[in-house]
């Protein structure tokens, strides 16, 4: 029998969305946190360039400006009643983060320090805006580290390496979770009204990734198994630049600090891309001239990555070219040594990881899977609604990367993901608190932990025939190499159909490690089996999509098609078969245009 | 390359003592270690036990022995350290299984330095000013990542576990020379107990140990110092 426990919150995810919503719902409702890793652990803590709210510390800026952006980013498909509430409640909540002791870098006045990030502009000039607040190339690791020392300052109950592998819901609403506890390998019911989930993204469904180990999906996953649609899951956002086959990111903070791509010839190619804003258009539009410069030949040595140049050489050559000023009017120019200051951690990474220094060389770099758009489906409230009229789950909620809410659409931009955590993080913890105030309890079901016993059972269980690495490689390199930057019909056939294959393969595999106590060969082949849902779920909805939009985009369907396509996806897993409808886009004074930056 | 690669066994569910395992492995000299200690999971030995997350140096799980110091396995390449590599779970915390030790002490030392911004006067509307000369004070040691490497490169934890340790100090100055901060008085206090910052005898183990070139020494030479003097400057 499983050990239970009972909270009226439970918060699943200790990154910057659980800890704030953990910080947030602990103030009245008895809530737990629980995490498969330590806190600190968490993948916020890889964040580096920046989380954005338009302050105007340095220049004219306004939440305005920065809502039109990320419509506009979105391609159109986020929702724009949800980035409407974020980017006005943006400024507060930085401040909120600063008062919390979060160590910003600061202007010479003392004020927070902004920095330039793609597709952040000044909307009357269409000029790159300072938007981005950061603390050097670590504001990820500045904002969890602030999160949990609130949370140790408040109290906040946490159950760190506790895997939570089960969603249970009773009558329709929420009921609790399901928890495997690695030191022990015991599992826990955790009773709850309401549930957070705050688990982030699935990246390592993709070969060359930016995202850690456990960045496995298991929100997404856990509620498909659970009947409940993924949104939007076909949008997965490429990072420009990722070091060259580790897929490690490299700040778009580079190019904020001027910062320039180049190809095989020297040249800077985004300025043909992207004539206004050059280096920091979006980060689909980016990838896309990437793989279009390597795909013609341009691939320094012909191979498959490019230069990232930060030397003050090269920075201060086109800053001049670009005709860039300081916020006094000064030219803009940089030192070996300001660089250093700004971006101390990349540094780092290219000295350790490829004996290159930044100050002195280009970076090789290659596109790197690094964002889910899509998700579990929310509205503006954090609450998961599970069809296509939106109807709410009682006690279910979701934030941050796991969720849709959404206010990304079709791509991200730079310095939002950090920006919807700790707004909808702070939301989902209000929200389900209040809802836990007015509600009771679900009654338990006797057998909650059977069809976690069951999944874990399979595993041990198998036949053997079949190795889990050799199906996590497999799943990697087809969805790399099909479901990737540019798609096509044939292509994400094929990679459907091979993922429906090795899902078949991955009913053979048995787990060596018989163990109970930190069984992570046990746990790291669950993650597995969610990883395959997820990217059969990605690569279905993707085929269906017939247009090329953000981060899909498509050499049979080049163009956007907002008269048939202007629509969420949503996605169940039905009987080992994805079932698709559609849902139409909140809409507030935003009209769909063409998209040029 | 060919790597041997001998790895700290010990599941308390079936052995009496801890053992090593010898692992011959294909490597690329820019292969980090924990490239292949996963290598070995998948292809070998799927019960070897290790925490792993972020795997380029910044999430703090993979802090390992390796041929005799701490390091994270993510952080050090083959290049680095030859085709002969020895790895071990860091020292002076309960080993739980293989490599993964109790990291329970370690926090708890770490939250009992008050490790979080103290400052009870109502905020400002906008954010409380500081200026880059008093933000950059305090810059190392905002670099933290609990991955107690330090603590457990440290004799004087070594010899007593319940010195407070390297990384709990390093935390600890990062709020003290704070300006914006107000709880500097309380963390000096409890640093100039016995089980404080006395215990620190200047080995410089912690120093070579971080992974993120934090001045740990100077930093706790600089919470001494406040200790003694009374002042922050």
């Amino acid at each position: 029998m499983a050990n239970v426990h009972q909270y009226e919150v439970v918060v699943v995810g200790a990154g910057g969305a659980g800890l704030m919503a953990g910080l947030y719902a602990s103030k009245t409702a008895k809530t737990a946190v629980i995490s498969k890793l330590y806190p600190t652990r968490s993948h916020t803590g890889a964040a580096q360039g920046g989380i954005g709210a338009a302050l105007g510390n340095l220049e004219d800026d306004s939440p305005e400006w920065h809502t039109y952006d990320t419509v506009k980013g979105s391609d159109y498909l986020g929702d724009q009643d949800a980035i409407e509430f974020m980017c006005a409640a943006a400024p507060d909540v930085v401040y909120e983060l600063e008062h919390m002791g979060l160590p910003f870098n600061r202007t010479p006045d003392g004020k927070i320090a902004q920095r330039r990030f793609g597709g952040h502009t000044n909307n009357e000039t269409g000029k790159p805006v300072t938007r981005a607040c950061y603390a050097a190339d670590r504001t990820g690791h500045m904002i969890l580290q602030t999160l949990y020392q609130q949370c140790i300052k408040n109290n906040v109950t946490f159950y760190d390496e506790f895997h939570v592998l089960d969603f249970i819901t009773v009558n329709g609403a929420a009921a609790g979770v399901v928890a495997l506890e690695l030191a022990t390998g015991e599992l826990h019911i955790f009773h709850a009204k309401a549930v957070i989930f705050a688990t982030g993204g699935h990246g390592r469904v993709w070969e060359i990734t930016s995202n850690a180990y456990a960045y496995t999906g298991d929100g997404v996953a856990i509620t498909l198994r659970r009947g409940i649609p993924a949104e939007d899951m076909e949008f997965f956002q490429f990072h420009p630049t990722g070091i060259y086959r580790m897929g490690i990111l490299i700040t778009e903070g580079v190019r904020g600090e001027g910062g320039v791509l180049l190809n095989d010839k020297g040249e800077r190619f985004m300025d043909r891309y992207a004539p206004t804003v050059k280096d920091l258009a979006s980060r689909d539009v980016v990838s896309r001239a990437m793989y279009l410069e390597m795909k013609a030949g341009r691939g320094i040595g012909g191979k498959r990555y490019l230069h990232l140049d930060i030397t003050p050489e090269t920075v201060n050559k086109y800053a001049a070219l670009d005709g860039r000023v300081r916020p006094d009017g000064s030219p803009y120019t940089v030192t070996g040594e300001e660089i250093l200051k700004k971006l101390p951690d990349i540094i780092d990474f290219c000295k350790t990881y490829l004996g290159v220094d930044p100050v002195s060389q280009p970076m090789p770099v290659q596109p790197t899977a690094h964002y889910a758009m899509g998700g579990i489906p929310t509205n503006v409230r954090t609450e998961i609604v599970i069809d296509e009229n939106n109807t709410v789950m009682p006690g279910a909620y979701a934030a941050g990367e796991v969720a849709c809410v959404s206010v990304h659409g079709a791509n991200r931009l730079g310095t939002n993901s950090l920006l919807d955590i700790v707004v909808f993080g702070k939301e989902a913890g209000i929200n389900a608190a209040e809802f836990a105030r007015g509600a009771s309890f679900q009654p338990l079901p006797d057998d909650a932990a059977d069809f976690t016993r069951q999944q874990l059972d399979a595993l041990r269980n198998g036949s053997g025939k079949e190795r889990a690495a050799d199906i996590a490689r497999e799943m990697k390199e087809v969805m790399f190499d099909h479901v990737g930057v540019f798609r096509i019909e044939e292509g994400m056939q094929q990679a459907l159909e091979k993922v429906r294959e090795l899902k078949q393969r991955f009913k053979e595999v048995r787990v060596e490690d018989q163990g109970s106590r930190f069984n992570t060969e046990l746990l790291n082949t669950w993650e597995l089996s969610n990883l395959l849902d997820l990217a059969e779920v990605t690569a279905a909805s993707a085929l269906a999509r017939k247009e090329s939009r953000g981060a899909h985009a498509r050499d049979d369907f080049q163009e956007r098609d907002d008269k048939n396509w202007m629509k969420h996806t949503l996605a169940w897993l039905k009987d080992g078969d994805v079932e698709l409808r559609y849902k139409p886009v909140t809409l507030t004074k935003y009209e769909p245009k063409k998209r040029v930056y | 390359m060919q790597v041997t690669i001998d790895v700290f066994r010990f599941d308390p569910e079936k052995d009496q003592k801890p053992h090593f395992d010898q692992f011959v492995v294909e490597a690329e000299p820019v292969d980090r270690v924990l490239d292949l200690l996963e290598k070995i999971k998948d292809y070998h030995d799927g019960s070897l036990t290790f925490r792993r997350s972020c795997a380029h140096g910044v999430c703090g799980s993979d802090a390992m022995r390796i041929n005799g110091v701490n390091r994270l396995a993510c952080k050090v390449l083959v290049q680095d350290v030859g085709t002969r590599i020895k790895v071990e779970p860091i020292l002076g915390l309960k080993v739980k299984r293989d490599l993964i030790v109790d990291m329970e002490p370690f926090f708890d030392h770490y939250k009992s330095v008050l490790p979080y911004f103290i400052n009870d006067e109502a905020p400002p509307e906008k954010e409380r000013l500081q200026s880059p000369e008093a933000r950059e004070r305090f810059d190392d040691t905002t670099k933290c990542i609990l991955c107690a490497a330090c603590t457990t490169s440290c004799p004087s934890f070594w010899s007593d576990s319940a010195y407070v340790g390297p990384a709990a100090i390093v935390n600890a100055h990062r709020f003290i020379f704070d300006d914006r901060d107000q709880g500097a008085a309380q963390r000096l206090e409890i640093l100039n107990q016995q089980m404080g910052v006395w215990r620190c005898r200047t080995a410089f183990n912690c120093t070579e140990a971080c992974p993120r070139d934090i001045h740990i020494t100077q930093a706790i030479a600089e919470v001494k110092k406040a200790i003694t003097s009374g002042k922050l400057d």
